[in-house]
């Protein structure tokens, strides 16, 4: 049982495991931040943009102003943004039978998997999971295809020249395997390759192994997975929430008993708790608004957004903001929101119940009733008509190097009385805004993770009792820039095995039985015997059958009768075939008992002699002697096989076999 | 071990067996006793319209006594008796459905007791509150979601495309299971998809059969064919009564009748009766996800289910003079607005009325569709029948097609059909036998079917045996079946099947050591040690098979077997070899011995 480790973000996660004889991948997370190190792509073209200065080196070399650009003192390359793929060198990802995907941020690498690694096999997830992911891999498509960009860098990426690069250029790690963004008929026939799955729903991969998504309380349709065989059962815990937002609630109960839990994709923001960042989101977006200033929240166009809108419905009126506009902007925003309202099933109970009403789940579809809440694929067209300020934006990307956002970043960026509020915690705000400094906007960061923290680990832990941990070795020891929080990491026993990119890990297992079924026919011929109370034995012989992984007992055949008139040709036909397994045997002989049955049986010499050990029994006229202690028994005779035979049995009677 | 289990089969009449009226029936599977489906027999209007749950036990609680109930959908012959059921007979364990059928049945179960207290002053019927009470008492579920009830019985419910919601249901224990498929279709139709289930290979399904020898004929004719008529009727200024159910075919011929007016810019009033139409249409739009693919695919851009042409009805627009089509509820014109506006348009020839499903015997629907033309209302009133009366089926059952090839999918043992009528479930056993050879059954009410299962028995075995024994399989001819011998345990309900070595150390015997020494003697006049080497020669040439050794002491060893020579004390001209072995090498010791009795052959020195 191996585990091969794709990718080193503990939040997009992508881990292949080899359980039994199948090989399966777990989630294939897009590590983005990549696209960090890249200028953005404006919709309009800017001028602050396109007029940065190239970047020249200390030595005053210019051969890379083309295509790196200096801006408040950090360097970007100027081009189309990449990504961070999974480790594809690390094993033959050709042989990878299923991919489980646990929500819909992790499977943002699909394509590149699906479609350049041979893959043959099946994906998969919930139904909430591949639409919304097949919305969020839409906005990153058009977002990236609708500004073409001339060019396309690749001398910086040379090891010789990444060398000379100021931080953190120089450290960017495999820059050679980053990927531009895949394309829709890519994604499309990605997606071709999932297959629909419930929650507690058993799928049988090759009659050797199950598996079964269960709800983890993150996002909609979002999935821990339960990995088993009869006996081995290994759990994959996945950004997972114990918090009442809008999915059902996690399933913690069908963790337990599990052999290995892998955790991932817990808080990246260990330390702020969600509701008060809510809290601080509505206040910082009211305060801006009465000043007259416009509010810029970057998001992706589902998960927490439908949160956020909720709590801005309950809160706009009490806060006077009712004539404030709010408006989505993103190529699915109406398809998002639309689904949002589709997927009862998959809620938690409150919002269920108001679908059995029949009302819709979310009251976002109040606010749009209401002209409140307005969404548009993009700024052109209608919502350029539409448009009146101050008013709250929500687009995307949050990376903000792509999408609507920055075409609101480069207008809203030099006045003081708007403010962009980070929710998405996957970018560090400061490095997201590098490229737009100087800025006079107010920035407030308000990250809400609703995944699990460290102190609702080792609840989930001591309540579910794994036998052994595996996690990323970020978990394994406290954040880099707070090393005295020894209770930012985790806390169990044993401790924990953690991995890293491109590491193979040895998953123990201490596997002792498997799954057999005894045929009918054969369950009719044993014959139990109690040995002690409560426990009987029967001896079974039995033919294996061996098929697609499943063992069967059948009765063994009947000996075929040999034909009489055959005759011999050599000695050797003679051999004993398969060796038909004897019994072992247990108990002990009674030798008092044992001689009286020898004289019933016609040996009139016996004589019985005391030893240190036991007793030794003579068939004086046979020259046979038989040796008996506690354990054991050796009939020494001349080679007369009737005899041996008839001493054999007269000895079996007073034995019991296993 | 466990005797012969079975499962048994119990249709609460009346309905249930050969008859379309209500369904309702008890499974015993392993010990285990489910209730599938609790519905109303909607042609009655006394006693005889609620199953007879005293069938099920005589005394003691239902609750105890059943482990689960399971609905199928919403149609009240399904559902309509488990307020009565729960909340009156007395039932607290749990009733799984699936999540549209438990949004949806407590309003038709609100609608209907509505018709039959408050309007028609029915005593001794369930209360709006004894509606509410029932529905705490379920647990929804997904589709192919493996709900465990308890630790041995666990359920799953599959895409059955009757109705918004409705599913077929697997119920197993252990090894042993049922499949009950209520009412399903295994065509799409304009809303719904198609019926679909795995190759489970149930000991037994139980499917309907409402339509068990009608092969239809394609959809497509039945609706042009309906299209037809209502534009015909329209034209020549008549009206047209379609009685429906408010959710389900109602949907799937309001989608039809709104693109057909739409392409024929038709201009004639199209009304859809009672509050609920708004109120279904909302949970088509919620359950959106229950749908068919291309409804699913298309409805961020156009909702299949906001009609522009269809518009509510007052009881009013009734008396209008001109042309109008009126969707009206109920569907089998027993009660209510469908069987008031019949009334008022009963009388003219120019006026249509299409039944579009089954309708049950004792309703009015039923009578016109057997042809009767002159109706006893209540009050001895008697009713002419003059507007023409067409019947088009377009419920959603499968036909004998659809149920042979979900027999093909889901390749049971045995088949037992319900739901349909005597003559044409015989029709359909008989090709069902034919085709698949299996054991096809059509119990009547009331009565029980009891079906043999054998099933094999699982149990642990120890991964050093199955590794030992896998191992042995691996030697050349790999056809060869494989023998194991092993030790079962068996221990409270646990079987595991251990080597016999583990089975003695758990039970903490010792093991019984029992061996044999054979003196064989032999003529030779060499001495021992050539003796012994001609002795290995020779059982190197028979036993090729074996691993026969000469080892540095002089003895020789055929695996686990030794043999050494010495010289007989008084003849020189003869050695004896001691030939020793175990018990459990019984049969190779005893050839040796015998083989070695042969004498040596001549030059293997």
């Amino acid at each position: 049982f191996f585990q091969y480790c794709l990718s080193g973000h503990p939040t997009l996660p992508c881990n292949v495991l080899k359980f039994k004889s199948t090989t399966i991948m777990l989630d294939c997370g897009l590590d983005m931040t990549s696209t960090l190190n890249f200028l953005p792509l404006p919709l309009v073209q800017s001028p602050r943009l396109s007029k940065l200065p190239g970047w020249v080196l200390k030595d005053g070399s210019t051969f890379l102003d083309k295509e790196l650009k200096e801006c408040s003192g950090h360097v970007f390359v100027d081009s189309v943004p990449e990504f961070c793929l999974p480790e594809t060198e690390l094993l033959d990802l050709s042989t990878v039978d299923v991919i489980l995907i646990s929500n819909y941020h992790c499977m943002m690498a699909l394509p590149y998997i699906t479609e350049y690694t041979g893959f043959t096999g099946t994906v998969y997830a919930t139904e909430p999971t591949v639409q919304i992911g097949r919305l969020l891999m839409e906005e990153l498509v058009n977002s990236i295809e609708r500004v073409p960009k001339a060019q396309s860098a690749s001398v910086w990426k040379n090891k010789e020249v990444q060398r000379l690069l100021p931080a953190p250029l120089k450290d960017a790690v495999e820059v050679s395997m980053w990927r531009k963004c895949y394309t829709m008929p890519e994604v499309n026939a990605a997606l071709s390759k999932i297959q629909l799955v419930g929650y507690s729903q058993k799928i049988e991969l090759f009659g050797a192994v199950q598996v079964t998504p269960l709800s983890s309380g993150y996002a909609l349709g979002s999935s821990n997975w339960i990995i088993q065989s009869h006996y081995e059962k290994v759990s994959y815990v996945s950004g997972s929430s114990l918090l009442t937002t809008h999915p059902q609630p996690m399933d913690q109960a069908s963790l337990k008993n599990s052999d290995v839990l892998i955790l991932t994709g817990l808080t990246q923001i260990p330390t702020a708790n969600p509701d008060g960042m809510v809290g601080e989101f509505c206040s910082n977006l009211a305060m801006t608004v009465r000043n007259g200033g416009n509010v810029l929240v970057p998001c992706y166009p589902s998960g927490v957004i439908y949160d956020l809108l909720e709590c801005l419905y309950q809160y706009i009126d009490s806060a006077g903001l009712s004539n404030v506009p709010f408006y989505f902007i993103s190529p699915v925003a109406n398809s998002s929101l639309e689904f949002s309202q589709i997927f009862a099933e998959w809620l938690c109970h409150n919002k269920q119940t108001k679908v059995y009403l029949p009302e819709p789940p979310f009251p976002h579809a109040e606010l749009i009733q209401t002209n409140k809440l307005k969404h548009y694929p993009s700024i052109h067209g209608d919502f350029s008509n539409d448009f009146k300020q101050p008013c709250v934006v929500f687009t995307g990307h949050p990376s903000l190097r792509f999408g609507d956002v920055v075409h609101f970043m480069e207008l809203w960026g030099k006045s003081s009385l708007n403010t962009v509020i980070f929710t998405e915690p996957d970018f560090s705000y400061l490095d997201a805004l590098a490229p737009y400094q100087p800025l006079a906007m107010k920035c407030v960061y308000c990250p809400i993770d609703t995944r699990l923290n460290f102190i609702q680990v080792s609840k989930l832990l001591k309540e579910v009792q794994p036998l052994h941990v595996v996690c990323p070795e970020q978990y394994t020891q406290p954040p880099p820039t707070q090393s005295h929080r020894t209770d930012l990491m985790i806390d169990c026993q044993p401790p924990p095995m953690s991995y890293r990119r491109a590491e193979v890990l040895t998953l123990p297992y201490k596997r002792r039985y498997e799954k057999i079924e005894i045929m009918p026919e054969l369950a009719d011929s044993l014959v139990p015997l109690e040995i002690k109370p409560g426990i009987s034995l029967a001896t079974v012989s039995a033919v294996l059958h061996t098929k697609d992984n499943k063992h069967v007992l059948q009765l063994p055949p009947k000996p075929p009768q040999p034909p009489a008139s055959k005759k011999r040709k050599r000695v050797s036909d003679d051999v004993p075939e398969c060796k038909p397994l004897k019994p072992l045997l247990s108990g002990s002989i009674p030798v008092d008992q044992f001689v009286q049955t020898l004289e019933k049986h016609g040996f009139s010499d016996v004589k019985v002699e005391d030893t240190a050990k036991g007793h030794i029994v003579l068939l004086q006229e046979a020259e046979t002697l038989i040796q008996i202690e506690e354990d054991s028994t050796h009939i020494i005779c001349d080679n007369d096989e009737p005899l041996r035979v008839k001493l054999r049995d007269l000895v079996l009677k007073f034995l019991q076999k296993f | 071990f466990p005797e012969m289990s079975y499962l048994s089969f119990f249709c609460l009449g009346p309905g249930a067996g050969q008859d379309v009226g209500r369904s309702c029936i008890l499974v015993s599977i392993a010990g285990k006793n489910v209730m599938l489906d609790c519905g109303m027999h909607m042609g009655y209007n006394d006693d005889r319209r609620f199953p007879d749950f005293s069938y099920i036990t005589q005394n003691g609680r239902l609750t105890d006594f059943l482990d689960c109930v399971i609905i199928s959908h919403f149609h009240l012959d399904h559902c309509g008796a488990l307020p009565y059921f729960s909340e009156m007979v007395g039932y607290d364990g749990p009733i799984y459905m699936t999540h549209p059928t438990k949004a949806i049945c407590p309003i038709l179960l609100e609608d209907y007791r509505k018709i039959t207290v408050d309007k028609k002053g029915e005593t001794n019927f369930f209360t709006s509150q004894m509606i509410k009470d029932c529905m705490k008492k379920v647990v929804a579920v997904h589709l192919h979601q493996t709900v465990q009830v308890d630790e041995e019985l666990e359920i799953k419910a599959y895409y059955a495309g009757h109705v918004l919601g409705a599913a077929m249901f697997q119920i197993k224990v252990g090894c042993e299971s049922v499949v009950y498929t209520g009412d399903y279709n295994m065509t799409p139709d304009r809303h719904l998809g198609a019926a679909w289930i795995d190759k489970c290979r149930p000991d037994l399904l139980i499917t309907e059969s409402t339509y068990a020898t009608t092969i239809r004929d394609s959809k497509r004719c039945r609706e042009r064919d309906f299209l037809k008529k209502v534009h015909e009727t329209v034209e020549r200024g008549g009206k047209v009564l379609i009685p429906v159910f408010a959710l389900g075919r109602a949907q799937e011929l309001c989608i039809l009748l709104e693109t057909f007016w739409e392409r024929m810019n038709l201009k004639a009033p199209i009304y859809f009766s009672t509050g609920l139409t708004e109120k279904a249409n909302h949970y088509y739009k919620l359950f959106i996800t229950w749908t068919n693919q291309k409804i699913r695919k298309t409805f961020v851009q156009r909702n299949m289910f906001e009609f522009k042409h269809i518009k509510a009805f007052d009881r009013a627009f009734a008396d209008n003079p001109g042309p109008m089509v009126v969707f009206a509820t109920p569907g089998m014109l027993h009660a209510g607005q469908s069987l008031q506006i019949f009334r008022k348009w009963a009388g003219n020839e120019k006026n249509m009325v299409i039944m579009p499903g089954y309708c049950v015997q004792g309703t009015v629907g039923h009578k016109i569709l057997s042809g009767q033309r002159k109706l006893e209302m209540e009050g001895r009133q008697i009713l002419e029948v003059k507007m023409q009366v067409e019947y088009m089926s377009f419920s959603a059952h499968a036909d004998a097609k659809g149920i042979m090839q979900l027999i093909r999918q889901a390749e049971p043992r045995n088949v037992l059909l319900v739901h349909g009528e005597a003559k044409k479930m015989e029709f359909l056993k008989q090709k069902i036998e034919q085709e698949f050879h299996v054991s096809c059954y059509m119990p009547a009410n009331g009565e029980t079917t009891t079906i043999f299962t054998n099933p094999s028995i699982p149990v642990d075995i120890s991964l050093g045996l199955l590794k030992r024994e896998t191992a042995i399989g691996l030697l050349p001819d790999a056809k060869k079946p494989k023998l194991m011998h092993g030790t079962l345990m068996m221990k409270d309900n646990s079987f595991r099947l251990v080597s016999p070595e583990q089975a003695l150390k758990e039970l903490g015997l010792a093991e019984h050591q029992l061996r044999f020494t054979c003196r064989v003697h032999i003529q030779d006049p060499r001495k021992e040690h050539e003796t012994v080497l001609r002795v290995y020669n020779h059982l190197k040439g028979v036993l090729k098979d074996y691993s026969v050794q000469h080892l540095p002491d002089g003895s020789i060893t055929v695996e686990s077997i030794l043999i050494q020579a010495t010289a007989h004390s008084e003849d020189q001209g003869t050695k004896v070899l001691l030939v020793s072995w175990t018990y459990q090498d019984e049969e190779l010791g005893s050839y040796l011995t015998s083989l070695l009795k042969k004498g040596l052959p001549q030059g293997t020195a």
